[in-house]
């Protein structure tokens, strides 16, 4: 088997599921309850947050535990429209953004949100320029993926996070699940960030959204105090416990798994580069874990499934987005259908090997040849 | 490139028939703080010298900053005294810097050719021609690059820390510390640890009147303490029977200042039991009723002892500042009942008497009780999380 699709969902990391049994066996209380039990759970929970706060240099109060990067999107675009009704009704976002970015959009376009996507330029990058012409002091938020899941475009958030300090009534949220785990995050300039741990060898299930303490939000789940009060329910210790491990181990190293993954990801480039009829689509901004491709003349799923029978898996755009054809990605860089309705993504992990890539290659080849009539 | 960290001692040098035991005192302490780590600690008559290896260079200046009796310390490069060696270190460790600075030089080693000044200004000029930032300034400067010049060795720093100040614990005896959970008495036991003291905790606690939360939010404030001692000893006085007791029997004015004497009695037996010379606590004057002056001496009268109170002229808030300094704010503001809050009458007495208090205590056999809850007293070790706990999990 060759899996190529780890910007989905990446394999848990067995140290991560051996802590994740432990703490369903070993800690039995609710973190809630006052007897010994509880105590030890809510000790457990609380290092777990620290953890995660200090990885990601931020304070333990500004973690909130989600169960993914969906709700942690969901909680914080709409936790701050509920919280701060008074402040706008603007926002700015891209096309470029998860499903559960653009989703939210439509619903708060419907209830009377007034929303502006930002130019992407061709080098897919968002519009600079373009995008301070659309800031007003009625903007109350600013939604913008830091990777992008299709293609991997790496946006500059703390060049964004700059301009927008001269906004101070503008809260600025970032999708960072595509980017934890994979290349280094600086959360400084940025209100709220998103993150899923299955992205980075944790389970799914799990995420977290990290709130900047200046910025109130309105929970989506009401019922008290939990983890936080931003998000209820009794708190899902082994899912804590195990995105604080799993984020631990994912940033350890980290700059060595990207010279990993970057070696791979020159080396497919550079392969696909000698194939007719293919054109990548992934560029110098994008980061190398992600390589999108479009193969013309063959539709994706085609190509998906013919490389299904060899064992290798790979995506057709994101797997958050099946139902619709094209990409909306490629479509928002203005790419034409043989482009945009034919692309397939490929990401690699620091667990892919030469050998992996080299499979692929050779497969993608004699799909070509099969499939081209 | 080899560095070290050079510690300068505190009040040390001050007493002279003493400075031996107190360097070593000083030494032991480091050496247990920086136990598990790859160091190598040796010490003179003015100074000590820490080895360590690069990676654990936060770590090392971390624990540090929590051991008392060091006034301040650089970390400075070592290298073999020669001179061209020194030029370029000097030149290496003034790379980044900016705005003005000077060169002092101490050559303790009178063999090395060059006399201090003519040194300095010869490195200055190197320094100057590398760095085009700089800018000599020998009044003021931004950065003062100092060389020590000895007959192996010579040390080169420019940045000076300041330590914690104070005395190494365990330069002075022992002293119970009545640690309730609140804000004043840990910061009471840190400014006690300061000046040497070695401290036992005392904590009274009144099951089911309070919670097994009150007790671990003690134990987690003794082991923020013990960041700045070795290990500390909690003594956990069972202390319900007692006060149940009071508040049965006694005018409910009266209660918390028969507690406070009940208290004190029962500190003055721990230590006597323990080898502690001195009570010491978190009152502040004027804070509560039972802290008024009157209030205080009708309580301290049930004991010789002298009670050390390290808070009793600070103002609230600037206790508070100690104790976010310390970390234990935190811990200390959660909301668990302890047993000075948790029977609060309405209107306690702001000026009690002796002979209210006798009247008072008559009314039950308390030294009965108290014998008996100092048969109860568990005694645990505490010791800092050395490690991240749950490390395994983690």
């Amino acid at each position: 088997m060759v899996y190529l699709d780890y910007s989905a969902t990446t394999p848990a990391n067995p140290e991560v599921v051996e802590t994740f049994s432990k703490v369903c066996l070993e800690y039995i209380g609710n973190p809630n309850s006052l007897h010994q039990l509880g105590v030890d759970a809510k000790k457990l929970m609380d290092a777990s947050i620290k953890q995660i706060a200090e990885l990601l240099k931020v304070r333990e109060e500004e973690v909130i535990f989600t169960s993914g990067a969906s709700e942690a999107n969901n909680l914080a675009i709409r936790g701050v429209l509920e919280k701060y009704p008074n402040r706008g009704k603007h926002i700015i976002t891209t096309k470029l953004e998860h499903s559960s970015v653009l989703e939210c959009m439509n619903y708060l376009e419907k209830i009377g949100y007034i929303i502006d996507y930002v130019n992407i330029k061709e080098d897919g990058l968002i519009d600079i320029n373009h995008f301070k012409s659309l800031l007003t002091k009625d903007t109350i938020l600013v939604s913008i993926h830091h990777v992008n899941s299709e293609v991997g475009f790496c946006q500059k958030v703390q060049e964004i996070g700059e301009i927008l300090k001269d906004y101070p009534t503008t809260i600025f949220h970032v999708d960072g699940t595509q980017a934890v785990g994979k290349i280094p995050v600086h959360l400084e300039n940025i209100d709220l960030y998103s993150f899923s741990s299955h992205k980075f060898f944790g389970l799914k299930g799990s995420g977290c959204l990290i709130k900047k303490r200046n910025i109130e939000l309105e929970p989506m789940i009401h019922g008290g105090k939990s983890q936080t009060d931003y998000r209820s329910g009794t708190p899902a210790l082994p899912l804590i416990v195990s995105t604080s491990k799993a984020l631990r181990l994912a940033l350890q190293d980290l700059d060595k798994k990207y010279e990993i993954v970057k070696e791979l990801s020159d080396l497919l480039k550079q392969e696909i580069s000698k194939i007719d009829g293919v054109i990548l689509n992934s560029n110098e901004n994008c980061i190398p874990h992600i390589v999108n491709m479009s193969i013309l003349g063959i539709k994706p799923e085609t190509m998906l499934h013919a490389l299904e029978q060899k064992e290798i898996y790979i995506s057709t755009k994101t797997a958050c987005s099946k139902d619709s054809s094209n990409s909306l990605t490629l479509t928002a860089l203005k790419k034409d259908d043989s482009i945009s309705g034919h692309s397939i993504r490929v990401s690699i992990s620091y667990l892919t090997t030469k050998e992996e890539i080299n499979t692929f290659v050779e497969n993608l080849k004699n799909c070509i040849q099969n499939l081209k009539f | 490139m080899e560095r070290v960290v050079l510690i300068k001692y505190g009040e040390l040098t001050t007493k002279k028939g003493n400075r031996k035991f107190f360097i070593h005192t000083l030494y032991q302490n480091i050496k247990k703080k920086l136990d598990g780590l790859n160091i190598k600690i040796s010490r003179d008559i003015s100074r000590m010298y820490i080895e360590f290896s690069e990676e654990e260079i936060d770590t090392v200046l971390k624990k540090i900053n929590q051991v008392f009796g060091i006034h301040s310390y650089q970390v400075a490069y070592k290298i073999e005294t020669d001179l061209e060696k020194i030029k370029e270190l000097a030149i290496f460790s003034m790379k980044e810097k900016t705005g003005t600075f000077k060169v002092e030089t101490r050559r303790v080693n009178k063999n090395f050719p060059i006399q201090s000044t003519e040194f300095s200004g010869q490195i200055g000029g190197c320094i100057l021609k590398n760095n085009s930032n700089l800018k000599v300034d020998v009044h003021h400067p931004d950065t003062t690059l100092t060389i020590e010049i000895l007959d192996r060795y010579t040390y080169l720093y420019t940045d000076k820390y300041f330590g914690l100040g104070g005395y190494p614990v365990g330069v002075q005896s022992k002293g119970m510390l009545m640690l309730s959970g609140g804000i004043d008495s840990p910061v009471s036991g840190y400014l006690a640890l300061k000046r040497g003291v070695k401290i036992d905790c005392v904590y009274f606690e009144a099951i089911p009147h309070t919670s097994i939360e009150a007790r671990n939010k003690v134990i987690e404030l003794t082991k923020k303490l013990c960041q700045y001692t070795d290990s500390i000893k909690l003594h956990i006085v069972p202390f319900t029977a007692i006060q149940e007791e009071i508040y049965k029997k006694c005018n409910p004015e009266y209660c918390i200042t028969i507690m406070r004497r009940m208290m004190y009695r029962i500190m003055e037996k721990l230590a006597k039991k323990n080898k502690g010379l001195v009570i010491i606590n978190g009152e502040s004057i004027g804070q509560v009723a039972s802290q008024t002056l009157t209030s205080m001496s009708v309580i301290n009268a049930v004991t010789n002892m002298p009670v050390i109170r390290p808070v009793a002229c600070l103002d609230k808030l600037e206790i508070i500042d100690i104790s976010k300094k310390i970390d234990t704010y935190d811990i200390s503001i959660l909301p668990y009942e302890d047993c000075c809050t948790v029977f609060v009458p309405k209107h306690p007495v702001i000026n009690p008497t002796i002979q209210g208090c006798l009247k008072n205590e008559k009314q039950f056999d308390y030294e009965k009780l108290i014998e008996e809850t100092i048969n109860k007293v568990n005694t645990i070790v505490i010791q800092e999380d050395k490690k991240q706990e749950f490390e395994s999990l983690l």
